[in-house]
Parts: C-alpha cells; sequence; structure tokens
C-alpha cells in the first residue's frame, strides 16, 4: 500500500491538538531522527492513520477512529516540540 | 490575518469549469472559510442518504484571505469522492469541508530561500497556489516549477502557467506523449532532467515535490543524489483513492 506524508494528518487531529501538528518536532524514540510531523510516513484509511519514522519506520504515533471515537497513541515518540503559535498560526 | 481553529463547514458550488477531460476547478463559498496559506488543504466530507460518509484531502489552488476557495480536482476511476466532484456537483449543491489544513507544505511571502516546485500530474495543484501567491505579493523571490505531466492535454492551469507576465518559470515535462516539435521524447523525469531544469543544491533552494507516492520518491531520491539536504525538501505525496 502506497504511503503518504504526515501532511494528511492535519485534519483527523484537529479536534486532537490544540495546534498545528504538520509542523510540530518530534523525536523517533528508536533511531532518534528528528523530524516535523509532515515529513512522517503515514499509512492511513480506513480504519485510522500510522505516521512512521521516515528514518527508520518504527511506528511513531497511530490515531483510530472508530465508533464515533478518535484514540491517539503515541508511544513511539520521545517527545513532541510545538512552535509558539503566536509566530506560526497566521497566513 | 489569524487562521481560525478548524471545525467542518458547509461550501456551496459557486463556479465551474473543465480543466481536462477527468479534471475540473470547483470554486466554492464557504461562510466562516478564514482564508488560507499557499499549499494547504481541506477535507472534503460527502454523506450518503444512509449515514455513509466518506472523507478525503485537496489541495487548495487559492490562496490568501475571503470566503472562495478553488480546488482542482480529478476524477479517480475508482475513486469514492472525486467522480462526485468531477461528474455531479451543481452550482449551488453543498459539501462539507474542513480547513485549512496543514503548515508544513505551505509556502509564506516571509519566506527568503529560493523555491524550486516539482509536481507530478494533479500535484501541481498546491503550487498553482504558490505561483499565485508570490505574484499577487509581488515577491522577489526566485521560485520556478518543474511540471511533469503525461501527455499535453494533461495539463491543469496551461494558460496561467505559460502567460509571459508570469513571476515563476513552468518547465514542462512529459512523460507519455510530447507535443508536436518537441525536442525531448517523452520518459520520466531521470536525473539529469533534474540537474538540468531545476536548482541546484548550491542556490540552497527550499524544494517542493508533490505527486503520486512512486513520482515523489524517485525525484526525492534523485535530489538527495544530486546533494540536496533531505531537510531542504518538502514532500506532499497523494495515494490511491
Amino acid at each position: 500500500m502506497d504511503h503518504l506524508d504526515g501532511n494528511v494528518l492535519a485534519g483527523p487531529t484537529t479536534d486532537l491538538f490544540a495546534f498545528e501538528p504538520t509542523t510540530a518536532q518530534g523525536q523517533c524514540r528508536s533511531c532518534a531522527d528528528i523530524a516535523a510531523l509532515g515529513q512522517a510516513m503515514v499509512y492511513g484509511q480506513p480504519m485510522g492513520f500510522v505516521a512512521r519514522c521516515r528514518n527508520c519506520d518504527n511506528v511513531l504515533l497511530v490515531v483510530v477512529e472508530h465508533a464515533g471515537q478518535k484514540s491517539l497513541n503515541m508511544r513511539g515518540l520521545r517527545w513532541l516540540r510545538v512552535a509558539d503559535p503566536v509566530e506560526h498560526n497566521r497566513i | 490575518m489569524t487562521s481560525q481553529a478548524v471545525g467542518w463547514l458547509t461550501g456551496s458550488l459557486t463556479s465551474a469549469h473543465p480543466l481536462t477531460a477527468a479534471a475540473r476547478s470547483t470554486t466554492l463559498t464557504v461562510p466562516g472559510w478564514p482564508g488560507n496559506d499557499a499549499g494547504q488543504h481541506v477535507d472534503v466530507r460527502l454523506t450518503a442518504p444512509d449515514g455513509y460518509q466518506a472523507v478525503r484531502s485537496y489541495s487548495i489552488a487559492s490562496a490568501g484571505p475571503g470566503e472562495e476557495i478553488e480546488l482542482a480536482i480529478d476524477r479517480l476511476p475508482d475513486g469514492e469522492v472525486s467522480p462526485f466532484l468531477v461528474d455531479d456537483l451543481e452550482l449551488g449543491d453543498t459539501v462539507e469541508l474542513r480547513g485549512p489544513l496543514g503548515g508544513w507544505f505551505v509556502w509564506r511571502p516571509e519566506q527568503t530561500q529560493p523555491v524550486q516546485l516539482i509536481a507530478g500530474g494533479s500535484g501541481v495543484v498546491p503550487f498553482v497556489a504558490m505561483t499565485r501567491a508570490h505574484a499577487s505579493v509581488g515577491s522577489t523571490v526566485p521560485m520556478q516549477l518543474l511540471y511533469s505531466l503525461r501527455t499535453p492535454e494533461d495539463a491543469f492551469f496551461r494558460d496561467e502557467l505559460s502567460q509571459p507576465t508570469a513571476t515563476v518559470r513552468t518547465t514542462w515535462h512529459y512523460t507519455g506523449a510530447v507535443p508536436p516539435g518537441w525536442s525531448r521524447s517523452a520518459g520520466r523525469l531521470t536525473v539529469e532532467d533534474l540537474q538540468r531544469e531545476t536548482l541546484p543544491p548550491e542556490k540552497a533552494p527550499l524544494t517542493y515535490i508533490c505527486g503520486p507516492t512512486g513520482f515523489v520518491e524517485a525525484v526525492s531520491r534523485a535530489l538527495i543524489s544530486l546533494g540536496h539536504a533531505p531537510d531542504a525538501i518538502r514532500t506532499e505525496r497523494f495515494g490511491g483513492t
């Protein structure tokens, strides 16, 4: 199955995060690579989205939508760093 | 201008025209739309009478303030959403929209790096928004587009991209059939094509690539082999249905 980019996570995670997730930087727990979530490889649909590290394929984050509920698992991320929304939340 | 937190909005089709035999431009008026950056996308949700819902992401061809957005949609033969948007959505019909989405695959006028855009097929759509934003602010940042497409008939926005007054130069590349008198034969982009037609690493460009997954993978690998830093390449892949 073809994978997509982390860009596609922006919509499904709007109600999970108060920040724009695709520009947030995260560190892979497995290989310590640091990248924006927009750079992750995402395998999507129909149940949800699995974001994998661009470098080592480790699962960073899983979003599952089922029966009107959404669950988020971020087991593969050591941390997530979010830019100041005042700087970035504009067009 | 501040981009609001996004929820589902309702947009109605206010104008449409064909782009190719398989694609159409649809302009939607979306009350509450906060405007968008060039390169952002929107999720479109359709609900069937039985309650079944399908959501797909589309790049936005327009940029800037206002409640109108233009989408350029390619009909995927076995798609669940695109055939409806291309063939069946009538003026005045409504769809649900969530956006604007994404902050990674965007170009903002305050960026100072030279920009290379590389499109595969309908992956040109976010780049149309970027060329429009570039022109509308009178940006002096070098920006150029390499547009790979199957045949001349598959071009989106050819007139607009070819205008002599365009602030972004477009290089056309054909993979399936070339126009009469074209100097190069049809074929996939090679490393040599990319070396000749794109900004070199020495210019420290930010390179954006958008297209089908295989195209994006091949082009980004080739650019890295030419010496571009992986973090100077931004990609947006689109999948099948």
